[in-house]
């Protein structure tokens, strides 16, 4: 495929959202203008009202260039230190969510280690997993962030935790799968051998479940971002995209919610292609057949 | 190659009457064996009253149809499965010590080649295991490789050979390190008749160079025949020996030794085993 017949078909759709985006924002922000319009004893046209609706303070519906100059504006034109830089929230995020996700990671491989290797782990523990995923993070994360403080643990741990709460469920779940992914026969191979069991481990169920472990990586990196941002919604909100998002609908900040939205997903969009580029460099060196 | 190659004589004939006692040269000797699953729908006896001696430097092949235990003692022998009667050792000792001590070589019906190693990590995998040293496993691979005719071929990966490249790279796996005995569970029953051919004719050719004793699974008359030294004919429901075949060829065989009257007699015999202990009525 060609770069052109790749990219047409993602600006089509990006044009359409754009359009549906646009006629949106006057459809939800013309009432104000109208109010206002009508509050002032005076009569205003369509024609002068759809301008207005992509210039408020506070739109219900910022339009896509609000959002992109508030961006521009907060990461581009502030210091990275600044409290107000849109760079020094996210990088809070960020920490918090790799090292939620470093933490993830390593406890969902050894949960999957156990699982394969333990009879007893196998039977007792995949449903408590399963379990843990039905709580709402909504619920617990408040709970986790005051029992943390009240043993005097602040800051980026507790945040990280929720996003390691989230994490390790995927790779687990999906590690558990890649261990036991080698067939029979191949495992029969082994014994032959009178291979050790960490032989066996490093030699036939490791490297087998690497396909089976980036694409749970993929998937826990971006829930990892989720958690942490859940994290910092009941922190009080000092610094953070959460913090950011709380402060924007707290003062009824519609650009300031919306960029950080955005920044989030820009954010989630960077670490995943990271995984997926991780992914193909192992896959490569792993002789797969491009 | 083929029917040009002369093959060295360079052991004793193993058939001949005036030998010790066949238990004193016997790789793999079973007495009695008998092998019954538990399965859901009761027990299944893939295995009984099998009494067998593959003496050290015999081709023996395992013929019949599906179900009649012919993998089943296979595996018994690599100690995959456990035997639930009679005895069995190999190598002189049991099953499970000879896997320990590493005795055998198998083959799988399926090449089994790890995907994430080219061929000749694949063919280092069991020197690995086994710990040998860096400059034995390359000189063990660059043999076993030419053993195969695949020099040349190492660093590729498994998926870019062909599926009788593949098993000949597993066969050199199997090779690889010091195992008297190679275990085939019918190793060339996925590839087509030129290719299988092929693989027959330089699998002799090993054999007459390793001195290897091999057990080979086939379902193959013909392939059965023109391997072997001594053919077990066995039969279904249970899994059992009906007929075991010395064969009378000479040791040295070109492919068109297939149509002399000799190799066609022995595999008119081997027929008759299949058929007497097969109803086709069930």
């Amino acid at each position: 495929m060609t770069n052109r017949e790749k990219i047409v078909p993602v600006l089509t759709i990006l044009a359409a959202l754009l359009a549906v985006w646009y006629a949106a924002v006057v459809f939800l922000n013309a009432p104000f203008e109208r109010d206002t319009a009508a509050r002032a004893g005076t009569t205003i046209s369509f024609s002068e009202i759809v301008p207005r609706t992509m210039a408020q303070a506070r739109p219900v519906l910022p339009a896509p260039h609000q959002v992109m100059a508030e961006l521009w504006d907060t990461t581009i034109n502030k210091p990275v230190t600044s409290k107000r830089s849109l760079v020094y929230h996210a990088w809070i995020t960020l920490s918090a969510t790799l090292v939620g996700f470093g933490l993830g990671t390593l406890l969902g491989i050894a949960l999957a280690v156990g699982i394969v290797h333990n009879r007893a782990m196998d039977r007792s523990l995949m449903p408590w997993i399963i379990a843990s995923q039905t709580i709402p993070i909504l619920a617990i994360a408040p709970m986790i962030i005051v029992v943390l403080n009240a043993i005097g643990i602040a800051g980026l741990l507790p945040k990280a935790l929720i996003s390691t709460y989230l994490s390790f469920f995927p790779i687990a779940v999906g590690m558990v799968k890649g261990l036991r992914s080698p067939e029979q026969i191949q495992l029969d191979l082994m014994r032959t051998y009178n291979a050790s069991p960490s032989q066996l481990f490093w030699k036939l169920r490791w490297p087998a479940s690497m396909p089976y472990l980036f694409t749970s990586l993929k998937v826990a990196v971006a829930i990892s971002l989720v958690g942490a941002i859940v994290g910092e919604l009941p922190t009080g909100a000092v610094a953070g995209l959460g913090a950011r998002l709380l402060a924007g609908s707290y003062y009824g900040q519609t650009v300031q919610i919306w960029s950080a939205l955005f920044m989030a997903a820009g954010l989630a969009a960077v670490l995943v292609l990271i995984v997926g580029a991780a992914h193909s460099a192992v896959l490569r060196r792993m002789g797969v057949r491009p | 190659m083929g029917t040009a190659f002369a093959m060295p004589q360079i052991r004793p004939d193993a058939f001949s009457p005036n030998t010790a006692s066949p238990d004193a040269r016997s790789v793999v000797s079973a007495r009695g064996l008998g092998l019954t699953f538990k399965t859901d729908d009761g027990p299944v006896t893939a295995l009984t009253g099998v009494d067998l001696d593959v003496r050290k430097g015999d081709f023996v092949s395992f013929i019949g149809p599906s179900g009649c235990g012919k993998t089943t003692f296979l595996r018994v022998i690599a100690d995959l499965e456990k035997p639930t009667a009679g005895t069995i050792t190999v190598n002189g000792t049991t099953p499970e010590d000879a896997r320990k001590n590493r005795s055998y070589g198998y083959v799988f019906q399926a090449a089994a080649l790890y995907p994430w190693r080219t061929i000749e990590q694949n063919i280092a995998l069991p020197l690995e295991i086994m710990g040998y040293g860096e400059a034995e496993k390359r000189a063990r691979i660059e043999r076993t490789l030419a053993l195969v005719n695949l020099s040349g071929f190492g660093k590729k990966f498994p998926w870019q050979l062909s599926g009788g490249m593949q098993q000949r790279a597993s066969i050199a796996r199997a090779l690889a390190f010091d195992a008297d005995l190679l275990l085939m569970d019918e190793p060339f029953g996925a590839l087509d008749e030129i290719v299988r051919d092929h693989l027959n004719e330089q699998l002799l050719e090993l054999w007459a160079r390793t001195e290897k004793t091999i057990c080979f699974v086939t379902h193959s008359i013909p392939e059965a025949v023109y391997l072997s030294t001594k053919i077990v004919v066995m039969s279904p429901r249970p899994g059992r020996i009906t007929d075991v075949i010395e064969s009378t060829l000479p040791r040295e065989r070109p492919l068109d030794i297939r149509e002399t009257p000799e190799f066609l007699e022995i595999a008119s015999r081997v027929r008759d085993g299949l058929r007497a202990g097969h109803s086709y009525d069930e």
